[in-house]
């Protein structure tokens, strides 16, 4: 994560406020924290808000700020678009359908990424665990043809097989 | 396994605790923060019913606590013993946790995300404590549909927990890192695999009694495996970093040191008002002492004991009522003295 003051150095300076229930968080380098310190007419209210919003306007590209022309509303809860932005919180799991890619360059900025590549639920994620499985077995099918395991591939196809045949019902 | 305040784990003598933590939620609900009570109510019925009444629950008897049966004082005294975040504390009218006997498992309901299950072991045993944060929550996804994308993984309310929803986290002592200020370089080296590491008294600079909460920031595009390969990768470096200046320390003034540890156990033993600061402060110096095999008759857990139950409201709690701070600082002398003859 980079800090959320200048935008360049890693953050390692996290500050949490909790005022009347209030939670805000601050990811700042130390650097900037320092100037932070030292001059106190500088300790304007930070809220976490804010910092969605400033990273959301940011297109990932370093060019322009990054601004919708329209304001989207998430059907499902109501939250708009822009009140995400200022809150930095999503109203139910619909929201992130409704606001669909405008959100990868926020997620890039935290995550450095914007594909989950870790647990699926096994029951309702079934056939996304099936279908992952397949990828890695033809990767491994490449390998094993490249190598010249052939026996090796032959078992390999027929489980990629048997999982495609489990994928389609 | 046992509760990590009262046993100990590999590596115990630097690691406190090692925490796993799941973010989650329930599909087709609103998020906890614009539920009305209704909602709230639902959710914690939804889950309680199946998880207590079916008794499908891995790990011991759990019991429903909802926030808003027990006391403030209660509440803020499962937060100092982190079976609760303060969050869950704060938002007590629509909030419960299903916690098991020895508090190692705790699920919290509408806290943030409708579902927040922990998991906490002593010492360094973050692999453990994720194999059964992994089993409970293959056994509550037999129940209940969860909120999850194939792209971006289960979906939080706060898009910094998106993902594999998980925290994985260490409680770790580090005096002589410390005190000769290497930690700096630390903090700059984990931040770019990832991590963090934050004080867990206080955020910030104020951290007191020399302990640390390392844990990961990054929850999207690394596996849940990844992420605590990481964790424990540089948590074992850490521990070594640690080892090597506490030999130094010990080798270039070791009567300095000796005669810091055996004066903070003196205070401590003796001191008639203590404040939290300054008892956290003592301790560390004493825990550092018992870590060394200098101080050989103290346990480390009743260090861990008095450390959790000098805590301000759970020694509200102990003593059974109100304490101004004064009388606070007095009783939790009175309690040190006790608990260290």
């Amino acid at each position: 994560m980079l800090c959320q003051i200048c935008n360049k150095r890693p953050a390692n300076v996290h500050m949490t406020k909790i005022v009347n229930g209030e939670k805000t968080e601050l990811h700042i380098c130390e650097q900037c924290a320092r100037e932070k310190e030292n001059n106190p007419m500088n300790d304007a209210p930070f809220s976490f808000s804010n910092i969605i919003s400033s990273l959301m306007d940011f297109s990932g590209s370093g060019a322009m700020p990054y601004t919708p022309k329209e304001n989207i509303k998430c059907p499902q809860c109501g939250l708009d678009y822009a009140e995400f932005k200022k809150t930095g919180r999503f109203g139910c799991s619909n929201c992130y359908e409704s606001f669909g890619n405008r959100l990868e360059p926020l997620l890039k900025r935290i995550h450095g990424n914007t594909q989950h590549t870790g647990k699926v639920p096994k029951r309702t994620g079934g056939i996304i665990k099936i279908k992952r499985d397949i990828e890695k077995l033809r990767y491994e099918l490449k390998r094993a043809i490249d190598n010249e395991e052939y026996e090796k591939a032959a078992e390999l196809r027929d489980k990629i097989k048997n999982l495609e045949s489990q994928d389609m019902k | 396994m046992g509760n990590w305040i009262e046993s100990k784990g590999p590596d115990s003598n630097i690691v406190l605790s090692s925490r796993i933590r799941l973010a989650r939620n329930i599909s087709g609900y609103h998020f906890p923060h614009v539920m009305n009570d209704e909602e709230s109510k639902k959710i914690i019925k939804k889950l309680s019913t199946f998880m207590l009444k079916e008794n499908r629950m891995p790990a011991g008897n759990f019991q429903l606590i909802e926030m808003a049966d027990i006391s403030h004082i209660e509440r803020m005294s499962l937060v100092e013993k982190h079976v609760i975040s303060p969050r869950l504390a704060e938002n007590y009218k629509n909030s419960a946790v299903i916690v098991n006997d020895d508090s190692t498992v705790s699920i919290m309901i509408n806290e943030e995300d409708h579902i927040r299950l922990q998991t906490i072991n002593p010492g360094l045993q973050l692999w453990e404590a994720y194999k059964l944060a992994d089993n409970i929550d293959d056994t509550i996804e037999e129940r209940l549909d969860y909120a999850f994308d194939q792209r971006a993984g289960y979906l939080t309310v706060c898009p910094t927990n998106i993902g594999t929803g998980i925290r994985a986290s260490v409680m770790i002592h580090l005096p002589a890192l410390s005190m000769t200020k290497n930690l700096n370089e630390i903090l700059n080296a984990i931040t770019q695999v990832g991590l963090t590491i934050r004080g867990i008294y206080g955020e910030g600079s104020n951290t007191q009694g020399n302990l640390y909460q390392i844990s990961n920031q990054i929850t999207l595009g690394l596996s849940e495996e990844e992420i605590i390969s990481n964790l424990a990768a540089v948590t074992g470096q850490i521990i070594n970093m640690e080892r090597i200046e506490r030999a130094k320390l010990l080798q270039s003034g070791r009567a300095r040191m000796e005669d810091s540890i055996w004066r903070a156990l003196g205070i401590l033993q003796n001191a008639r008002v203590l404040s939290n600061n300054e008892s956290l402060g003592l301790m560390s110096n004493v825990r550092l002492g018992i870590e060394l095999g200098i101080i050989k008759d103290i346990d480390i857990t009743t260090l861990n004991k008095l450390m959790i139950n000098t805590q301000p409201a759970t020694l509200i709690k102990l003593e059974g009522k109100d304490l101004d701070t004064e009388s606070r600082d007095v009783k939790r002398a009175k309690y040190v003295r006790e608990n260290l003859k």
